[in-house]
C-alpha cells in the first residue's frame, strides 16, 4: 500500500467545500460511491461524466435537496458547523435560501412559472426574512440586471420566456442574496449556441466580478472547459480522474477520460 | 542570481488505452534556471520540446521527476503541488505563452487582455488603458479592439493572445512557439517585451522555430534530442 505524502501547501485558505466519502444508493443501485470533494473559495470545479454517472445526485446533495447514506459535507461558513447532511429540514432550507444558490437544466424546478419574473426573485429574499417590499423590488430588480435579464421583462412569468431568459431569471434568484456557493446543473443545456454564450458568458463574468465558489455539472465538455478550474470526473457513482481543468483535457490519464475528451466535436 | 527552478530528473510519455501502448516523450531530464536567464529548448519535431514547458505547466502530468519552483510564498515542487496552489502560481507568477488563443464566445480583445490585470487588483478602467497599450504595441487595429477575437484571423487572435500573456510581468515565463505567423511588427513588440522582462529579472523557458528572433536575450540551450545524458544536453550558444 502506499501512502500519499501532501506537499505543503502555499494556499493557507481553507477549502469553502469540503464533502468526505458521499455515497447514495436507490435500492440496488449505487449512485453515487465514496466521492470526495474539495472546493476552495472563489474556485470554480466542473464536473463530467455520462448520463447515470452520478453528477447530478451529488450535486443535489451539495443543495441538500437529498440525503446521502454515508458521508460528511461541510461549509467553511461562520453560521454553520459540522456536518450540513445532519441539518434538520428548517436548517437546511434557511441555509440554501441565504447560502446556497442553484441553477437547474429545467427551470420548471427553480421557478414559479407563473408568478412575475422579479417575484420569482423576490420569493428567495423572502423566504430569507426580507420583508420591505421597496427592498425586494430593488434586490430582485438588481439581481436581475446582474444576470443580464432584460428589465422591460421584470412583470413577465417565466412561462412567457425563452429559456435562455429562464435560465437568467434562475441565476438572478440563486445570485439574489450573494450566496457562498452556486450549483449549477447543467445551466446551458437545450440552449440554442448563441443563447448558451451569453449565458456563460455572465457566469464567467459573475465569478470574477463577485468572486463566487461554483460547482458545476454538465456533459458539455466545452461548457466545463470555459469555466471551470478543476474538473472532477465521474463514471458509474465514482470518481475516476480530478485535476487542473487543461490537465483533464490535454493530459487525461483514465481510459475512460480519454476516452470522453476524444469523443468531444 | 538567485534560482528560480530546479528540474531534476523529469521524465515524460504518455500513455494512449485504446491503443494500448505508452509513448516516451523524455526521459531524465534535470537542467536549473536563475533569475534573467533565457533558456532555448531545442530538438527536432517530436524531441519533446513542448511537451516539456506544459509538462513544467502542470497541464501535462510527469511520470516522475521534481520541478522546485522557488515562489514567492516559497519551495515548491510542481508536480506533487496541490491544484489550488498550482491555480494561484499560474495567476501570480508563472506564465505560458503559446500561439493558441484562449479566447471567450463574447469577450472582447480588450476585455480578454485586461483580464489579468483585474484578476490581479487592479481597476477595470485603468486595466482596460493597459490593454489598449498593449493591444496597440502588437500593432492589432483600434476598430477590433472591441470586436471579440473569436472571429479573428489567426495571426490577429495571436497578437491578443501575446498581449494577454505578457501584460503582467511574471517569475517564471514559458514560451511555446510565441512568434510562429507574426508580422515584423509584433515580432519586434514581442521581442522588446521580452527583453524587458528578462532585465528585470523573469527566467524564461522557450521553444521557437526561428531562434535567430532571440538569438540575443538566450543564455542557455538545452537539447533534447533522445538519447543524449544530462551533460551533453547543454549547447554552445551560438
Amino acid at each position: 500500500m502506499t501512502i500519499a505524502i501532501e506537499a505543503p501547501r502555499l494556499v493557507k485558505a481553507a477549502p469553502l467545500l469540503t464533502a468526505q466519502n458521499v455515497s447514495k444508493n436507490y435500492g440496488d443501485v449505487q449512485a453515487v460511491r465514496n466521492v470526495s470533494a474539495e472546493v476552495f473559495p472563489g474556485e470554480v470545479l466542473g464536473i463530467v461524466g455520462e448520463s447515470g454517472s452520478g453528477k447530478s445526485t451529488f450535486l443535489r446533495m451539495l443543495n441538500l435537496e437529498e440525503t446521502p447514506d454515508a458521508g460528511t459535507y461541510t461549509l467553511d461558513l461562520p453560521e454553520v458547523d459540522g456536518n450540513l447532511f445532519e441539518l434538520d429540514r428548517f436548517a437546511r432550507r434557511m441555509l440554501c435560501a441565504k447560502r446556497i444558490g442553484i441553477v437547474y437544466q429545467n427551470p420548471h424546478l427553480g421557478l414559479l412559472m407563473k408568478h412575475s419574473s422579479s417575484g420569482n426573485v423576490a420569493e428567495r429574499l423572502l423566504v430569507a426574512g426580507e420583508r420591505r417590499f421597496s427592498v425586494l423590488r430593488e434586490k430582485a430588480q438588481e439581481a436581475l440586471e446582474a444576470s443580464e435579464f432584460p428589465i422591460e421583462r421584470l412583470d413577465a412569468p417565466p412561462i412567457e420566456l425563452s429559456g435562455g431568459m429562464q435560465q437568467r431569471v434562475q441565476l438572478a434568484k440563486a445570485i439574489a442574496l450573494e450566496p457562498a456557493l452556486l450549483l449549477l446543473d447543467e445551466p446551458t443545456t437545450g440552449l440554442d449556441v448563441s443563447v448558451q454564450a451569453l449565458v456563460l458568458d455572465t457566469l464567467k463574468r459573475l465569478q470574477q466580478e463577485r468572486k463566487i465558489t461554483m460547482v458545476i455539472v454538465s456533459h458539455d465538455l466545452g461548457v466545463i472547459r470555459t469555466l471551470a478550474d478543476r474538473v472532477m470526473v465521474m463514471r458509474r457513482g465514482e470518481v475516476v480522474e480530478a485535476g487542473l481543468a487543461d490537465q483533464i483535457f490535454q493530459d487525461p490519464q483514465h481510459a475512460y477520460t480519454q476516452q470522453l475528451v476524444h469523443a468531444k466535436l | 542570481m538567485t534560482t528560480v527552478l530546479e528540474v531534476q530528473s523529469l521524465t515524460k510519455g504518455f500513455t494512449m488505452h485504446h491503443l494500448g501502448n505508452h509513448l516516451a516523450a523524455f526521459d531524465q531530464i534535470s537542467f536549473d534556471l536563475k533569475a534573467g536567464e533565457f533558456l532555448l529548448l531545442k530538438g527536432q519535431n517530436g524531441a519533446g520540446k513542448s511537451t516539456l514547458l506544459r509538462t513544467l505547466y502542470r497541464s501535462y502530468v510527469a511520470q516522475s521527476g521534481k520541478v522546485i519552483f522557488h515562489s514567492e510564498h516559497g519551495a515548491i515542487d510542481l508536480l506533487s503541488a496541490a491544484d489550488v496552489d498550482i491555480t494561484m502560481l499560474r495567476r501570480e507568477e508563472i506564465g505560458f505563452v503559446t500561439q493558441f488563443l484562449v479566447a471567450r464566445p463574447r469577450v472582447s480583445a480588450e476585455a480578454l487582455v485586461a483580464e489579468p490585470l483585474r484578476l490581479a487588483g487592479e481597476t477595470a478602467e485603468d486595466a482596460l488603458e493597459e490593454a489598449r497599450k498593449w493591444l496597440s504595441a502588437f500593432g492589432v487595429k483600434e476598430d477590433l479592439w472591441r470586436a471579440y477575437p473569436t472571429t479573428f484571423s489567426g495571426g490577429e487572435q495571436q497578437k491578443v493572445n501575446l498581449a494577454r500573456a505578457l501584460i503582467l510581468p511574471q517569475k517564471l515565463l514559458l514560451l511555446d512557439e510565441p512568434t510562429a505567423s507574426l508580422d515584423v511588427k509584433a515580432r519586434a513588440a514581442l521581442v522588446a517585451r521580452l527583453a524587458q522582462l528578462k532585465s528585470d529579472g523573469t527566467a524564461m523557458i522557450g521553444v521557437f522555430h526561428h531562434p535567430d528572433d532571440v538569438a540575443h536575450l538566450i543564455d542557455r540551450v538545452i537539447d533534447l534530442t533522445p538519447g543524449l545524458e544530462n551533460e551533453e544536453r547543454e549547447d554552445v550558444v551560438v
